[in-house]
């Protein structure tokens, strides 16, 4: 038992050090370590900008989408020097966030079902940050029930006629392309009448609208589709095959471990370190104490779970289920963090402006927006489904709208 | 990275498994638990012959010297089993803390008559109501003489020695505080034994008497000697924790399959999936926790201090919380004496409940977490 690299890991985190060192952007090192949870602003840029530029010059060099293969803009790299890479990138990994999304979903699922010219076009522009993807999924009536969704194609010649509305769509606003499910057969059972397709954001009829979030922030968008034309070649799968392409794009989101999970223990824990009350430093308290040691563990406990994955994807075997108790367990602890921070700060807790505000109101701003952390990419009740069904392998729910035809399927509760 | 137990580990499991499902099914815990006898003879003497018992003990005093990793594998084991034999008090603590502070000549007295199941050992150390504190230690030692009444002692009433702290100064220092071995069988000492929550696991009062007893290491470093003595068990107990954490979502998991209500099984309800979940969360959060530990503790590195009091909370978490839902998710079957249930949740609390409790160790990680971050 050990953390050590091997000889080969070794060799390869001194070039992506090495590389690292001669070509970051540092003048962002300094606000980029700062930032920890939520969206990054940049005072001196903008964000997506200087993400773009830097995945150019990521591209460039071979050091992006490292485990695409490389005739796709890839490095054709391991999962463990994926994981490698993104350790040795550091701060500079936040830049990355745009292209996420095209990274790990889109660009996979196109690889897996699209044709072999379109591979050749769009692949390596995506990894290159030239155009980015968004992912076109989640629908007002279909959230935590994906297969629910009501977005129409229908078959017109060698195109397809889209109209309907989606949500929760991430960078929709800046994305040049993005990967679409729709309903193409409501005649028959939900899962069965789905097709994907990937089409051009500035196809004539889609409107991006952003949503104002609980938290006043603008992180999603709505996107509304009035008779799009999306041509049959931009099809992924066959005509009702939507779901199956779908889960392919989602077992790849599942497969990404060295995402470092935010949980708001490093904050809490220097905050109650210098925060003095009437009776001394708060850590000193033997209340407070034990709220920082259960959570200490916790993200103890997450990090050296991940370190379980990367021994796994190290010795060239697929990571087991321990993964997927990350996002539950943080998604909670960043609420319950916040929400003790503020309870130490007292009536001054309720300030929010970062000039008058404890910790420059990080602490209240975690708390806005962390129930949306709870919630998005998977409730933390679909996600207690998922570990219970698949992991554990209780029985899957009984699935009343299961052999029922989509149009046949009640839309209201009363 | 390698943060995962070798093959030859993983294979040392299996064959620890395989033999404590023949030799410790429910009902060696049960003979136990109904006091038909203090502890299953007939498992140590297995436990023995399989080199289990001197797993960490080097092969010049006895034992087969593969190591601490090895020895976090067979806790795991005697954890899912419930074991009802002196393993944590003889291996964990008095065969740590011989192997840390004895003289040759102790060592070669007691390590091999450890590790061949001859002599069964534990720590004194509390003194009624508390936690581990130099200032709780108020039997006393004067002359190689000890007076004074310890209790709980785990396993004190069938142990055949025992490592004691004494005071032997009033200074108000932790380096009053010095250990003793003590021949159990050698007179001076009266052990009774007290009814508790477990009753498949011994504890006892001992009462020293003008009780005769060697030093164990330095006079002065005694509090130094068992806090570190502390912290390897805590690793080592957090290991039986996890392996009581899993068999009791193992059980509870079995169980919500076969039970049908409504017309169908009970583990297709959302309410049984997601306490089931969450003990899988709290399982899987300990384990790692505990690897962390065991590299700590194999490696003797200096994160041990901090990597122990996070084992040790997780897995205390992890098995108290995994053995109270597993009796939820049986429903009234799970309270009656017949079911299993019962004896996961009593041992869940005694282990959580020695080596010092809950607060205590999370006390203890916030204090060393902040030592480090102002080193």
């Amino acid at each position: 038992m050990n953390f050590d690299d091997t000889p080969q890991e070794a060799a390869f985190r001194a070039e992506a050090r090495k590389w690292v060192e001669a070509n970051a952007p540092k003048e962002y090192e300094a606000e980029l370590s700062q930032a920890s949870l939520g969206r990054i602003t940049l005072k001196k840029g903008d964000m997506v900008e200087v993400g773009k530029a830097w995945q150019k010059k990521k591209a460039d060099a071979g050091w992006a989408c490292l485990s695409w293969p490389k005739e796709y803009g890839g490095r054709g790299a391991t999962p463990i020097e994926k994981v490698i890479w993104q350790q040795e990138e550091g701060v500079y990994g936040k830049l990355t966030q745009p292209f996420q999304i095209g990274e790990g979903m889109c660009g996979p699922t196109v690889m897996a079902f699209g044709n072999e010219d379109d591979k050749r076009r769009r692949l390596p522009k995506l990894a290159s940050g030239e155009e980015i993807w968004c992912q076109l999924f989640s629908e007002p009536a279909g959230g935590s029930d994906v297969a629910g969704l009501r977005t129409r194609a229908e078959r017109d010649g060698d195109d397809w006629i889209v109209n309907g509305q989606k949500i929760w769509t991430s960078g929709a606003h800046y994305a040049d392309w993005g990967l679409l499910i729709t309903r193409t057969d409501p005649n028959v059972p939900k899962h069965k009448g789905l097709t994907m397709f990937f089409l051009d954001m500035k196809s004539k009829g889609v409107e991006v609208k952003p949503i104002k979030q609980a938290n006043g922030m603008q992180e999603f968008n709505e996107v509304y589709f009035t008779d799009v034309r999306i041509p049959d070649s931009q099809r992924l799968g066959n005509v009702g095959d939507g779901w199956n392409v779908s889960l392919t794009t989602l077992m790849n989101e599942r497969m990404s471990i060295g995402s470092r999970l935010a949980t708001g223990f490093p904050e809490i824990f220097a905050f109650c370190s210098e925060l003095m009350t009437d009776d001394g430093l708060a850590i000193d308290d033997s209340a407070v104490r034990s709220k920082l040691a259960d959570w200490a563990v916790k993200s103890s406990g997450l990090k050296y779970t991940a370190y379980r994955s990367l021994s796994a994807l190290s010795r060239g075997e697929r990571p087991g289920p321990e993964n997927s108790i990350g996002k539950l367990v943080a998604g909670t602890m960043v609420q319950d963090i916040a929400a003790f921070a503020m309870d130490l700060q007292g009536a001054a807790g309720v300030i929010t402006d970062p000039a008058a505000a404890d910790a420059a109101g990080r602490f209240q701003a975690m708390w806005l927006g962390s129930p949306g952390m709870r919630i998005a990419g998977g409730t933390d009740e679909i996600l207690r489904n998922i570990i219970a069904e698949r992991v554990l392998g209780l029985p899957g729910d009984i699935r009343v709208d299961k052999d029922v035809p989509f149009n046949k399927i009640p839309t209201k509760g009363r | 990275m390698n943060f995962e137990f070798s093959d030859d580990q993983k294979q040392l499991r299996d064959q620890a498994r395989r033999f404590l499902a023949e030799k410790c099914p429910p009902k060696t815990v049960r003979a136990v638990l109904e006091g038909k006898e203090a502890y299953d003879k007939a498992l140590w003497k297995g436990l023995a012959e399989m080199g289990f018992l001197g797993v960490a003990i080097p092969e010049e005093f006895g034992g087969t010297g593969a190591g601490h990793l090895e020895l976090c594998v067979i806790a795991e084991e005697m954890g899912r089993a419930l074991a009802p034999v002196p393993f944590s008090s003889t291996v964990y603590l008095a065969a740590e803390a011989l192997m840390l502070a004895g003289s040759d000549a102790q060592k070669q007295k007691w390590l091999p008559k450890i590790a061949s199941g001859e002599a069964i050992g534990t720590l004194a150390l509390f003194e009624g109501t508390g936690n581990p504190s130099a200032k709780a230690v108020k039997l006393t030692a004067a002359n190689g003489v000890l007076n004074g009444v310890k209790k709980p002692v785990a396993d004190g009433a069938i142990a055949d020695f025992a490592i004691v702290a004494a005071r032997t100064g009033t200074s108000g220092r932790e380096t009053d505080i010095a250990l003793y071995l003590v021949d159990l069988k050698g007179g001076g000492v009266e052990a009774k034994t007290l009814t508790n929550l477990d009753p498949s696991r011994n504890q006892a009062e001992l009462t020293f008497k003008d009780c005769k007893a060697e030093p164990l290491g330095a006079a002065s470093e005694g509090w130094s000697i068992l806090s570190r003595v502390l912290d390897r068990a805590a690793v080592l107990l957090a290991f039986e924790q996890v392996g009581g954490a899993d068999r009791a979502l193992e059980m509870g998991r079995d169980y919500a399959l076969d039970r049908i209500a409504f017309g169908r099984p009970i583990g297709s309800f959302q309410a049984v999936k997601h306490i089931l979940a969450d003990m899988y969360v709290a399982a899987t959060l300990a384990r790692s926790n505990c690897y962390y530990g065991a590299w700590a503790l194999s490696t003797n590195a200096g994160e041990l201090p901090e990597a122990a009091a996070t084992a040790r909370i997780s897995a205390t978490q992890a098995f108290q919380h995994c053995a109270k839902q597993n009796i939820q998710v049986h429903g009234g079957m799970g309270f009656t004496w017949e079911f299993d249930c019962h004896l996961y949740y009593r041992r869940s609390n005694a282990l959580a409940l020695s080596l010092g409790s809950l607060s205590y160790w999370e006390d203890q990680l916030i204090e060393r977490m902040r030592k480090k971050n102002a080193a």
